[in-house]
C-alpha cells in the first residue's frame, strides 16, 4: 500500500496562475528594505537567517519529500566553523561564510548518503541520530567551549572594505545574502533538475522505471539543502557574534520543520511566512520561559491535524474554491 | 527465434515461500506476449524480477542476449526496457504535460543541471503535445495529474511509457480498474503503440488478452503451466483447472 | 588492586553495572517504541516524555501528603507506584490516542512523528513551567537499599532488581506478542485491519490499547528510573533520541531486536566510558551508522524495501 504523499504542491490547477505568491514575496522584500527604520535590525536579521534556513529545509522536505530531523547539524556546523575561523584566521567574513557552507555541504553529503539507505521514518530517525553526533562533538571539543559557545565573533570587513560592525549595515548584508540564497533555491526547484526531483518525490518507483537514479537525485538535493542551511548558520554566527550549542540542538531541527509546516511546504513563500511567524512568536513569548515550548507544541499539533498545507496552502485552497464557485 | 527477452531458471524465494520457481520465458521480438494466471501465481513477482525491482534468488535474465540479472532498475530505461505499474503510477502533484516531459528529459544530459532555468526544456513541448494528443489528453495538459479520472491516469501512464520509445514494454495489468469504454480505448492504444516494438504484459482481462496477444504464458503457483496462442490455451483443461481450482477466474 | 586492560577491576565492573542498567532502560523503552512503530506505524517521539511522566507520577504519589496536606490521603510509595503509575500513564496514552494519534493513521507516516514531536513539546513544557529544570528527590525503597560487596565489585540491590524486572517484562511482552493467539490477532490487525475487522475484531480498540500499552511501558520505566535518575522534566529528552537509534539498530518493528540491542548497546556504552570516555556519548549513534552501512535492515529487522 502506498502512503499518501507527504506534501502537496499548491500550484493552481486552473489554466491561469494566480500570482499572489510572487506579489506577497515582493511586498515582503519591500518591507524588508525599509525594515530597520521601524524595527530593531538584529530582530529582523534573526528572521532572515531563519527564512534562509527554513527555505533550505523546504528543499528536502517539500520538494524531495524527505523528512529530515537533523538539519540543525548543518546550521550549527557552519555556525561553529564561521565563528572559529573568523576569530582565529586572518580572513574576511565572506570567506568564512564560504568555509561554513563547504563544511555543511560536505557533511551533508555524507549524512545524506547514509540516511538515504532507508526510507520514510527511518530517514528521520537516522538524520536525528547523526545530528546528535554533531551535537555531542561540539559539546565536548575544547575549542567550542561547551555551554559557553564561541563568543565575541568578529564581524570583520566585507571584502576587506565594508565594516559590518554596525547593525544596520550587517542587516543589509544579511538581507542581500538571504535574498540570493532564497532565489538560488527557487532556481534549483525551477530547473530541469527540479522537475525530476519533484517526480521522484511524487512517485519514486515510477521515476526509477523511467531511468532516473532516485538516490542520486535525492542526495543532490540533500547536499544543496545542507549547504544553504550552513549559509544561514554562518550568517547567524556573524550577526549575533556567537556560536552555541543551541545551534546544533535537536530542538532547532524541530523548529525548522515547524516553520515550513506553518508556512506551507513546497512553496517559496511558505518557509518565509513560517519563519516570520515563529521567530516573532518566540520573541514576544520569550519572557514566559517554558510556555514557548507549550505554544510551539500546540501549533505543531494544530498544523498536523488541521493545516497540513500551511498558511500558503490554506489560502490557495480557499482562493481556488472562491474562484471555482464564481465560475459557477 | 529472435529473442528480445529470455529468462533461464528464474527463481525467487521469500523466507521459505517460493514465489517464482524456475521460470523459463522466451519473448520473441516484435510480438505481444501476455502472462496470465490466477492470483498468487507469481505474475507480479516475475514482473518485478524482470524489471529489477527485486533481485532473483537464482537464475538469469537476458535482454538482447545480454545478461541483465544484476542490473540496477534505473538502468533499464536506457537499455530500452520501460515498465508500467499495477496501480497507475503518475506524478500526482505535477501537471499532465509535466508528467510526459519528465519522461522525455531522461535522454537529455541536462536533468542534473540545477542551475539552468526550466524554460530550457521548451524544446520538448512539441513532442509532449503530440504524445498527449495521441492518448487524447491534450486538453488536460495543465491539469494536475492527480485530478484526472482513473482511466485518464492510465492513459497518461501509457503516454509517459511510450515517450521513451522503448524496444521492450512491460505493462503490469494495464487495464485493471478500468470500465468498459476505458478498457477498449487503452487496448487500442496499446495495440497501435506496440507496432514495431515488443510488449510483455500481465493481464487478468482475458478478452484483452485474446484480442491483443500473439503468445500467452500461463503461470500457476510460480511455474509455467502451458504456453501458446489464445486458441490453444483456452482449450487446455489444465488452464481451466488452475483458475477454477483456486476459485478465481 | 587488580587491573584489566590497565583499568582497575572495580572501575570496570562498576561501569559494566551502569551499562547494564542503562541497557535495561534502553531495552524497556525501545520495546515500547518498537511495539508502537511495528503495530501502528507511529514513530512515538513522545515516548521520552511519557517516561518522564511515569517518574513524576511516582514522585507525585509519594508526595501526596505534602502536596495535599488536608486531604488525609496517604503517601503511595514505590511499590504502590509500580502498579498505579503505569496505569495512570497508560490512561494518558489512551487519551492521547483517542484525541490525537488516531487522526493520523491514514496520513503519510511522517505526520505521526510530527504529531508526537508536538505532543512532546506540550508535555515537557507543562512540567517545565511547573518544576523548572530542577530534579525532584525520590528515594530507593527500603527493601532494596544497600548492596553486596563481592570483592571485585559491589552489587547494589536496587540495580539488580531493575535489571531482573526489565528482563522479565521485556521477554514477557515479547512472548505475549509473538507467541500467543492474542498477539497474532494484534499483528494481523495491524497488517490488514479491514480483513481482521470483518472477522468481528474491534480494530480501533486494539490499536488504542496497543498505544496505551506501549505508553504504559514507558511510564513503568519511569517509575523504575525515579530512584536512580533525577526526576526532572528533561529526563526523557536526550534519551528518546538514543532509543530511536537503538530501534534502528535492532531492526525497526522487531521487538526482540530492540530488547537485545537495548541491553547490548547499554553494555557497549558502559565499556566505552571506561576506555574512551569522550566517545561514550556518541558510540551508539556511530554504531547505528556502521549498522546502516553493513546491514541496513538492522540486527533482526526484515529486509528493507
Amino acid at each position: 500500500m502506498t502512503a499518501t504523499t507527504l506534501t502537496t504542491d499548491p500550484t493552481s490547477t486552473l489554466a491561469t496562475r494566480i500570482g499572489w505568491e510572487k506579489i506577497a514575496l515582493l511586498v515582503l522584500l519591500l518591507l524588508a528594505l525599509i525594515g530597520p527604520a521601524f524595527v530593531y535590525p538584529l530582530f529582523l536579521v534573526r528572521i532572515l537567517t531563519f527564512v534562509l534556513f527554513a527555505s533550505a529545509y523546504n528543499l528536502i522536505f517539500g520538494y524531495a519529500g524527505l523528512l529530515g530531523f537533523g538539519h540543525a547539524a548543518f546550521f550549527g556546523l557552519a555556525s561553529y566553523t564561521v565563528a572559529q575561523s573568523a576569530k582565529t584566521l586572518p580572513i574576511t567574513p565572506e570567506i568564512s561564510l564560504i568555509l561554513g557552507v563547504m563544511v555543511s555541504a560536505a557533511i551533508g553529503s555524507v549524512f545524506g548518503w547514509l540516511a538515504i539507505k532507508r526510507q520514510g521514518l527511518y530517514f528521520a530517525m537516522i538524520t536525528l541520530s547523526l545530528a546528535q553526533i554533531v551535537f555531542f562533538f561540539f559539546a565536548q571539543v575544547g575549542w567550542a567551549h561547551g555551554e559557553d559557545g564561541i563568543q565575541s565573533v568578529p564581524r570583520g570587513y566585507f571584502l576587506g572594505l565594508l565594516s559590518l560592525s554596525d547593525n544596520t549595515v550587517m542587516y543589509y548584508f544579511v538581507l542581500c545574502v538571504s535574498v540570493l540564497g532564497v532565489w538560488f533555491l527557487w532556481r534549483v526547484v525551477e530547473s530541469p533538475y527540479g522537475e525530476i526531483l519533484k517526480a521522484v518525490r511524487d512517485n519514486e518507483p515510477r521515476a526509477i522505471s523511467l531511468g532516473y537514479n532516485a538516490n542520486r537525485i535525492k542526495l543532490t538535493a540533500f547536499t544543496i539543502s545542507a549547504g544553504v542551511a550552513g549559509l544561514a548558520g554562518g550568517l547567524n554566527a556573524l550577526s549575533f557574534q556567537l556560536a552555541s550549542l543551541s545551534d546544533v540542538h535537536y530542538l532547532l531541527s524541530a523548529e525548522v520543520i515547524l516553520m515550513v509546516l506553518i508556512g506551507g511546504a513546497a512553496t517559496t513563500l511558505g518557509p518565509v511566512l513560517g519563519a516570520i511567524v515563529l521567530v516573532t512568536m518566540q520573541n514576544y513569548l520569550a519572557s514566559l520561559g517554558a510556555w514557548v515550548l507549550i505554544v510551539q507544541g500546540v501549533i505543531f499539533v494544530l498544523c498536523v491535524l488541521g493545516m497540513r498545507n500551511g498558511i500558503v496552502g490554506t489560502i490557495e485552497n480557499w482562493t481556488l474554491r472562491q474562484l471555482t464557485r464564481s465560475e459557477g | 527465434m529472435d529473442l528480445i527477452l529470455e529468462t533461464r531458471d528464474l527463481t525467487k524465494r521469500f523466507d521459505g515461500f517460493i514465489a517464482v520457481n524456475g521460470v523459463n520465458l522466451q519473448i520473441e521480438r516484435g510480438t505481444i506476449h501476455a502472462m496470465i494466471g490466477p492470483n498468487g501465481a507469481g505474475k507480479t513477482t516475475t514482473f518485478n524480477l524482470l524489471t529489477k525491482f527485486i533481485q532473483p534468488t537464482f537464475g538469469q535474465i537476458l535482454f538482447n542476449g545480454r545478461d541483465i540479472t544484476r542490473e540496477q532498475p534505473e538502468n533499464l530505461a536506457k537499455a530500452g526496457i520501460v515498465r508500467s505499474f499495477q496501480i497507475s503510477a503518475i506524478f500526482g502533484e505535477m501537471t499532465v504535460a509535466q508528467n510526459v516531459r519528465v519522461a522525455l528529459q531522461r535522454p537529455l544530459a541536462t536533468y542534473m543541471h540545477f542551475w539552468r532555468p526550466v524554460s530550457s526544456l521548451r524544446s520538448l513541448n512539441d513532442r509532449v503535445d503530440s504524445l498527449l494528443e495521441a492518448v487524447g489528453l491534450l486538453e488536460f495538459r495543465s491539469l494536475k495529474a492527480k485530478e484526472l479520472s482513473y482511466g485518464r491516469k492510465r492513459a497518461l501512464e501509457i503516454a509517459t511509457t511510450f515517450a521513451l520509445d522503448p524496444e521492450l514494454l512491460l505493462l503490469d495489468e494495464p487495464t485493471s480498474g478500468l470500465g468498459h469504454e476505458d478498457v477498449d480505448r487503452i487496448s487500442s492504444l496499446i495495440k497501435s503503440f506496440a507496432k514495431g516494438r515488443t510488449l510483455l504484459m500481465v493481464e487478468h482481462n482475458l478478452s484483452v488478452v485474446s484480442s491483443l496477444s500473439d503468445k500467452i504464458t500461463v503461470l500457476t503457483r510460480g511455474s509455467v503451466l502451458v504456453e501458446g496462442d489464445y486458441a490453444t490455451i483456452s482449450r487446455d483443461p489444465r488452464v481451466m483447472e488452475a483458475y477454477l481450482g483456486t476459485g478465481h477466474g | 588492586m587488580t587491573l584489566i586492560f590497565g583499568v582497575p577491576i572495580q572501575a570496570l565492573t562498576g561501569q559494566l553495572m551502569i551499562g547494564l542498567i542503562n541497557g535495561a532502560f534502553y531495552a524497556l523503552l525501545s520495546l515500547g517504541v518498537a511495539i508502537i512503530f511495528g503495530m501502528l506505524r507511529i514513530a512515538n517521539f513522545a515516548h521520552g516524555a511519557q517516561y518522564m511522566l511515569g517518574a513524576f507520577v511516582a514522585w507525585f504519589l509519594l508526595s501526596i501528603p505534602t502536596l495535599f496536606p488536608n486531604s488525609g490521603l496517604p503517601s503511595i510509595g514505590y511499590w504502590g507506584a509500580l502498579v498505579v503509575a503505569p496505569i495512570i500513564v497508560f490512561g494518558v496514552g489512551i487519551l492521547m490516542e483517542v484525541l490525537f494519534i488516531r487522526r493520523v493513521y491514514r496520513l503519510d507516516h511522517a505526520y505521526g512523528l510530527l504529531l508526537t514531536i508536538g505532543l512532546t513539546m506540550i508535555l515537557e513544557g507543562i512540567f517545565r513551567v511547573q518544576f523548572g529544570s530542577s530534579g525532584q528527590p525520590y528515594q530507593i525503597p527500603e527493601l532494596l537499599r544497600g548492596g553486596q560487596n563481592l570483592g571485585f565489585m559491589v552489587l547494589p540491590y536496587y540495580r539488580v532488581w531493575v535489571i531482573l524486572v526489565s528482563l522479565v517484562v521485556c521477554f514477557a511482552t515479547w512472548f505475549m506478542i509473538e507467541r500467543t493467539k492474542f498477539g497474532s490477532y494484534l499483528r494481523a490487525a495491524t497488517e490488514n485491519p479491514e480483513l481482521v475487522q470483518a472477522f468481528g475484531v474491534n480494530v480501533p480498540l486494539m490499536l488504542m490499547l496497543t498505544y496505551g500499552f506501549g505508553v504504559g511501558l514507558a511510564g513503568f520505566a519511569g517509575v523504575m528510573a525515579a530512584p536512580i535518575y533525577q526526576v526532572s522534566p528533561a529526563m526523557g529528552q536526550n534519551l528518546i533520541i538514543i532509543i530511536f537509534a537503538v530501534v534502528v539498530i535492532g531492526g525497526m518493528g522487531s521487538i526482540l531486536g530492540s530488547i537485545i540491542s537495548g541491553f547490548l548497546l547499554g553494555i557497549i556504552e558502559g565499556l566505552t566510558k571506561v576506555f574512551r570516555p569522550e566517545a561514550s556519548t556518541t558510540i551508539i549513534f556511530v554504531i547505528m551508522a556502521v549498522v546502516l552501512l553493513v546491514r541496513p535492515r538492522g540486527l533482526l529487522g526484515k529486509v528493507a524495501k
